[in-house]
């Protein structure tokens, strides 16, 4: 029963890529031409999702908006990661009042909800892609410090790592070459569960017009306009939501079953 | 006088796949009297005594009679045993570090299990309480009692354990290997104290251990298991004269290590019962 | 006693804490590039009222300065004057925080009621179709932004049954005195449930796994073998000793929390905090956006200490160092 989630898991996150790519080459219909003739159709033939407030195809603009979430998803990580990931080592293999620093930064970062920092990024220099990338890259490094930090922590502990430091291997060189590898799969959990998270901020940071402009199409952004039409095409809001839902339950679940998958080695190790 | 504790046939499987772990096993406990169960790890004999107490995990299937007191006690619901666990029987689990709950002060677990099956007033409640953890020998029960288990030692803790066990005068206590985890000096001190207290409230006991010594102590009958059967049934002289299976001769030439002349090595039970391979 | 000294410990880290933070946000408001005055009067507008603007607001003056009277103030409550209105920042934001705090605490108080059982079960369970199913749910519940909760539960409360109404907020007293209990409730209860949804379904998860960690204790074991049938033992010993990783969790949720609340209130146009950040921001109304953050931020640092401080209430193990 365990395994059903991981798969179910990578087959979502696959569509979401796989729309996302798609998108690139192909929609059924143009996502930005406003059709006045064509507003509010319901679902059919002609358009699988019907159509929103401006006669455009619902199902095309999800597609391109995967785009979006993927693009903002995989640099906001990428970027807690390159952020968080040296501190936590540097903590875990350091310790003391550098391991310290690090907790009580990470912290004070923790009160910093992604969505806050990016309305902050936003007032500052003007709500855009950008904005909303970097704001959630800085929010989830805590997360990353952490984890590389329990982590290296535990790697630390391990026979070979003495034998490393006694034959005289740098530090640098006993971070790249054993503790970075050993670590890197409870990290790739943390990717996962991150981007989850990145991709509820981006929805939100859309939904509320502090991310990607208008015309592209962005799913939070969609939402959006959709409630507009809440009394009388109520359906139009079911679909981006939903596309948003599947995409960070396919990474939850990713994540939840990578960790299962990892549990019993990591028990082992420690 | 009919048996307290009657066990026919008793089955044990796990899992989906149903192995079997306790393959019909048959015994029987009078009132007052104190069985010894001897095993080692993986004969069966605490998931025996689990399965008395009705504490297995719920993938586990129990098939055969366990009959306490004449009440058929397999096939009943959680809901059912709950009211005898503590009560008509009890048991003491061997490693005591671990068996109370953190959060809460002794004297109010012990407390618990009288007011579980008694109607009584506080007051009288923790008098009773306070007066058996001096029974078990506890000093200063009254600072006991409002301790926090972190702050009593190993040996202290399970006596409060054999206290939570004897407070409502069960007819039965189970003993699963009580003082395998306690120091040397204070497994002596611990099992005097389950034999008077036993003594005291009258009750049979069921003891399950590893080691034939400590048994020899304490119980009048043993029973040896291995691999989920009983290999041997008798009382203590019985089986330490004239053992009849190989594996009880195993176990009786270990345990009488004081036999052996010196400079003669010492025996391992390998040397009456050869192990199947695999196993 | 020491716990006399973690408590000192705990205030100091706070207190740093809330210094580091109000920099963080003066920095990120005013150091970065792009000229408030220039923003408000728009592109277009000549070079003498720029500075003249730049001088009245006080940005003309070295950041430093800035801040530390931004910061002197904020510790006397003057949370400085709106750039746009040159009300006081404090009492436009003083009400709305009345608002906003009615929907959080609602929602944390809710929530917790909501995860307590379904995690139980999903524990208890956990090898058969009931915990599974109490498994999925909360695991759907957690990937669903709040504000689509708050949608959908519009679509079908508001628009196709008409129960409950599609947004607004009512005050509980209003403005003549009079009480308005029924309007505030009904006004609130679907907000309140897109909040609950999401932070249900994550606290769901933790008491699930810590209600699974006592199920292997021998504590547990013991408690089953004194009487106690399985619900009940892991009722009265499971709860204290879950409570610990349950209230940690309320504590990291609390940011979430709030800034759930922003959107949230944006779909259902409350005028709490939220909704009045959001309009500063469009108006690029630096002030009060630096304000209404560092209010939030306070708020969050203030429950964590709280949540921390609580950790010596529950856990006995961690009062008294002497008795190792």
């Amino acid at each position: 029963m365990r395994r059903s989630g991981l798969w179910v898991g990578i087959v979502l996150v696959a569509l979401v890529i796989l729309a996302a790519l798609v998108s690139l080459v192909w929609t059924p219909y143009d996502p930005l031409q406003v059709q006045p003739t064509q507003i509010l159709q319901s679902a059919g033939w002609r358009h699988l999702l019907g159509t929103d407030g401006f006669g455009i195809d619902i199902l095309s603009r999800l597609l391109v908006g995967a785009r979006t979430t993927v693009f903002v998803g995989v640099v906001a990580v990428s970027l807690a990661a390159l952020g968080g990931v040296p501190l936590g080592v540097l903590a875990g293999m350091r310790g003391g009042w550098v391991s310290e620093i690090v907790l009580r930064v990470s912290d004070i970062l923790y009160a910093f909800p992604a969505l806050l920092l990016a309305i902050l990024l936003a007032a500052a220099v003007g709500a855009s892609t950008l904005t909303a990338m970097v704001a959630i890259g800085i929010a989830s490094i805590p997360a990353f410090a952490r984890v590389a930090r329990a982590a290296t922590l535990i790697v630390m502990t391990q026979d070979y790592i003495l034998a490393a430091r006694a034959s005289g291997t740098s530090r640098w060189t006993i971070s790249v070459r054993h503790v970075l590898p050993n670590i890197a799969a409870v990290l790739g959990v943390q990717a996962s569960v991150s981007f989850g998270i990145a991709i509820l901020a981006e929805a939100a940071l859309s939904y509320l017009g502090l991310a990607t402009p208008p015309p592209t199409p962005t799913w939070g952004r969609m939402l959006h306009d959709a409630q507009s039409y809440i009394f009388t095409s109520p359906i139009q809001a079911l679909w981006p939501g939903l596309a948003i839902a599947l995409s960070v339950l396919g990474l939850n679940l990713l994540g939840d079953g990578l960790r299962d998958h990892l549990d019993p080695r990591l028990r082992e190790t420690a | 006088m009919s048996p307290l504790l009657e066990v026919t046939d008793l089955r044990i499987a796990f899992g989906r796949s149903r192995r079997e772990v306790v393959h019909g096993i048959s015994f029987g406990l009078e009132p007052g009297e104190r069985l010894g169960l001897i095993g080692e790890s993986g004969s069966g004999k605490t998931v025996t005594a689990l399965a008395v107490m009705g504490l297995l995990a719920e993938n586990a299937y129990v098939s055969g009679s366990i009959r306490l007191g004449g009440r058929e006690l397999v096939g009943l619901r959680d809901s059912e045993l709950a009211p005898l666990r503590g009560d008509l029987m009890s048991m003491v689990f061997q490693e005591p570090m671990t068996a109370l709950d953190p959060t809460m002060p002794v004297g109010r677990q012990v407390a618990e299990v009288l007011l579980l099956h008694q109607h009584l007033g506080h007051g009288v409640a923790r008098g009773r309480v306070i007066e058996i953890l001096a029974e078990v020998g506890l000093e200063d029960p009254e600072r006991v009692a409002d301790a926090y288990p972190h702050a009593l030692s190993g040996g202290q803790r399970q006596r409060v354990v054999v206290a939570m066990a004897l407070i409502n005068r069960p007819g039965l206590v189970i003993c699963d290997e009580p003082t395998t985890a306690l120091d040397v000096t204070v497994q002596a001190t611990v099992l005097n104290l389950l034999d008077t207290a036993l003594d005291a409230v009258g009750a049979s006991c069921l003891f399950i251990s590893h080691d034939l010594a400590v048994v020899s102590q304490l119980c009048h009958r043993v029973l040896v298991m291995l691999d989920g059967e009983i290999v041997e049934q008798g009382t203590m002289s019985q089986v330490f004269t004239a053992p009849t299976h190989p594996y009880t001769q195993g176990l009786v030439a270990t345990a009488r290590i004081d036999a052996v002349a010196p400079g003669e090595r010492l025996p391992t039970v390998e040397d009456f019962y050869a192990r199947q391979a695999g196993r | 006693m020491n716990s006399g000294r973690t408590v000192a410990v705990r205030l100091l880290v706070f207190a740093a804490s809330l210094f580091v933070a109000s920099i963080a946000i003066f920095l990120v408001v005013n150091a970065l590039p792009g000229d408030v005055a220039t923003a408000i009067l728009g592109f277009g507008a000549d070079p003498a009222s720029i500075a003249d603007l730049r001088a009245r607001l006080g940005l003309d003056r070295p950041l430093l300065v800035r801040y530390f009277a931004w910061a002197g103030n904020m510790l006397t409550g003057n949370l400085g004057r709106s750039y746009l209105t040159s009300e006081s920042v404090t009492a436009l934001v003083a009400p709305r925080i009345g608002v906003t705090a009615w929907l959080v605490v609602i929602s944390m108080l809710i929530a917790p009621l909501v995860a307590l059982p379904l995690g139980m079960l999903a524990a208890m369970k956990r090898r058969s179709w009931q915990g599974a199913t109490a498994s999925t749910v909360s695991q759907i519940g957690l990937s669903i932004p709040a504000f689509y909760a708050g949608i959908l539960l519009v679509i079908v409360f508001a628009v196709t049954l008409r129960w409950l109404p599609a947004n607004g907020y009512t005050e509980l007293v209003d403005a003549t005195g009079r009480w308005r209990p029924v309007s505030f409730v009904q006004h609130l209860v679907l907000p309140v449930l897109s909040l609950v949804i999401v932070q249900s379904s994550v606290l769901t998860r933790y008491v699930r796994s810590a209600f699974i960690e006592v199920l292997s204790e021998d504590y547990f074991r013991t408690a089953r073998a004194v009487g106690w049938t399985r619900w009940r033992a892991l009722w009265r010993h499971g709860v204290r000793n879950a409570a610990i990783s349950v209230v940690t969790v309320i504590g990291l949720q609390l940011a979430t929390l709030l800034v759930g609340a922003i959107v949230v209130e944006q779909v259902f146009r409350i005028p709490g905090l939220g909704t009045a950040l959001l309009s500063a921001v469009a108006n690029r109304d630096l002030i009060v956006v630096q304000g209404i953050v560092m209010v939030l931020v306070f708020a969050v640092l203030v429950i964590n200490l709280l949540t921390d401080l609580s950790y010596l209430l529950i856990d006995p193990r961690l009062r008294g160092r002497d008795a190792r």
